[in-house]
């Protein structure tokens, strides 16, 4: 439902967004990561038809945002960057502004706000001017006028952006619920958002797509992935880790400290292997006593940092 | 039209919600009462006529117009709201023409509140109303084109302090472009045929004729030209501005 089709956007010399390409389909929630300055906001301005591309373009529902702007954002919900809002009027009033512009009348109008409002849990707050309202009051009240129409496609620009734990935790929850029935588009710093709540994830860096798929995909190009961490008491450690090495499916068992007295290993299974099994069963067969074991599913984090850092270093050679 | 209607209507109402509305008008009608009464002679001249009243509204719309519009565009730009505007289904012309009418139309209350002095006329003597109608009339087409070129220039900065001086020193080159002060800058180089048409675009000029009670259909037609053509720049600038 969202289409994006080589966008790019160049300011001057600097190359923004660099040929962009992916879509959004109706169930998927897309979280768009990407260092501060990678293009995430650019992209999602263009696609929410504020900026106008370099080239390329992106359709809304198959309307196409640049010949057929108004069909498009009636179809689209859109949060942009730091929730900006009429700050001398009160919630109220400004999502009655929204709702009047989306075309809603009379009983239509009010149904709509109320369900707004009751969605973001905006009641104790909507006759007070939104400049007095605090940091997540203010997000909730852009959620409020972005989900409005219930419209089909979704685009948030950091919507837990300053919000305490909870409240993240509501407009999680807020999304999920949603997702069935949308395509959404969001963009996060926060990994463990991407985990919580997205189908899908897309990191750009510099301008460029530099990974794309599910975040337990990208979990699994994480190096620690699927490797094995044990704990083994420092006596029978030296022993242990040897035996350890000769498992067929393990590639390397590394030291990795001595916490009190014990000694921990990583234990790196060959490329696509799952070793847990392998090795907690290895480990009852030979009688070593392990004090703790855990496999690493990969961090998310890390793939990040990895993927992103060479991605900006390459884009700084090249200018 | 709808479009236009919802936005104007915000417009308009944001003017009331903080005290900018009441700071206004209350400041334009005790001007407008000074001028008229005391600066303006208005006893003096022993006539039934409201000349001293409208005779000074050029110069009180050049230092209250562009506070006016001042803040239309460049606080929509510095404040981010332009972006959750212009991703609302709406146009461009929407948005300019509806903030533009909203402008218009809260300087036309605070015209209309000068009734006062009308009032005042009225009992005094017996003035010809059709020569004040038509001075009304010519106000507050004079006010749109002041409000148009305070719109574009709040369009081109961010910044409202400079977007009122920038508005009122373009207004005054408006007001002033049929008197030496302006010609002076053209004459000796341009043709005669170009300082012609710039002097017929003096505020004054124009509004003056209409305030005779003769409503010139070249100055309407000047006024709305000169509104459309600065809106049309509006829009234009706005586009190109709107993401810095």
């Amino acid at each position: 439902m969202i289409e994006i089709r080589k966008l790019r956007k160049q300011f001057g010399g600097f190359v923004a967004v660099d040929e962009v390409s992916f879509t959004v389909s109706k169930g998927e929630v897309l979280g768009f990561l990407g260092p501060n300055g990678a293009g995430k906001s650019t992209t999602m301005k263009m696609v929410a038809g504020f900026l106008n591309p370099t080239s390329g373009t992106a359709a809304i529902c198959g309307h196409d945002i640049q010949t057929d702007p108004i069909e498009a954002k009636k179809q689209l919900g859109y949060l942009p960057e730091g929730a900006p809002a009429y700050s001398d009027m009160s919630p109220y009033s400004f999502l009655n502004f929204i709702a009047q512009i989306r075309g809603y009348r009379g009983a239509e109008l009010r149904r709509r706000v109320d369900e707004a409002i009751g969605k973001t849990s905006l009641e104790s707050h909507l006759y007070v001017p939104i400049e007095n309202l605090s940091k997540g009051f203010k997000r909730r009240v852009g959620l409020a006028q972005a989900i409005l129409h219930d419209p089909p496609v979704l685009i948030m620009d950091e919507p837990t952006d300053g919000l305490d734990p909870n409240q993240k935790f509501e407009v999680r929850n807020l999304i999920k619920e949603m997702s069935k029935e949308k395509a959404i588009l969001l963009s996060t710093h926060i990994l463990e958002e991407v985990e919580a709540v997205c189908t899908r994830a897309i990191i750009i860096a510099a301008g460029k797509v530099i990974a794309d798929g599910t975040p337990a995909e990208l979990q699994a190009r994480d190096v620690n992935h699927n490797a094995v961490f044990v704990r083994i008491k420092g006596s029978a450690a030296g022993e242990a880790r040897k035996r350890l090495s000769q498992i067929p499916t393990v590639s390397s068992v590394e030291e990795i400290g001595t916490p009190n007295g014990s000694v921990s290993y990583r234990i790196a299974p060959r490329k696509g292997e799952s070793i847990l099994a392998a090795v907690s069963q290895f480990a009852r067969d030979e009688k070593i006593e392990l004090e703790e074991i855990r496999e690493e599913t990969g961090r998310l984090d890390e793939v990040f940092r990895s993927l992103t850092k060479d991605a900006t270093a390459k884009a700084g050679r090249e200018t | 039209m709808d479009k236009i209607w919802i936005i104007f209507k915000r417009e308009l109402a944001s003017y009331f919600i903080t005290p900018v509305a009441y700071v206004f008008i209350v400041i334009f009608l005790f001007l407008t009462g000074i001028f008229t009464f005391s600066i303006g002679g208005f006893f003096e001249r022993g006539q039934a006529s409201l000349e001293s009243f409208f005779g000074f509204h050029p110069w009180l719309y050049l230092f209250l117009i562009p506070a006016i519009t001042m803040r239309l565009w460049s606080e929509e730009r510095k404040s981010g709201t332009i972006e959750l505007l212009l991703t609302l289904p709406i146009s461009m012309q929407h948005a300019v023409i509806g903030k533009f009418m909203a402008a218009w139309v809260f300087a036309g209350i605070a015209l209309v509140l000068t009734f006062p002095v009308w009032i005042t006329v009225n009992y005094l003597g017996d003035p010809d109303n059709g020569v004040i109608a038509a001075g009304y009339i010519g106000s507050l087409l004079m006010a749109g084109g002041f409000l148009a070129i305070g719109s574009f220039i709040s369009s081109l900065t961010k910044n409202q302090v400079i977007a009122f001086v920038l508005s009122v020193v373009v207004s005054l080159l408006f007001v002033l472009a049929g008197f030496g002060v302006v010609l002076d800058a053209f004459s000796g180089w341009a043709p005669q045929s170009v300082i012609d048409a710039i002097s017929r675009m003096s505020f004054l000029t124009n509004f003056s004729s209409i305030g005779k009670g003769i409503i010139d259909m070249r100055s309407i037609i000047y006024f709305a030209s000169l509104i459309f053509c600065f809106l049309f720049a509006n829009a234009i600038m706005v586009e190109l501005k709107k993401a810095e």
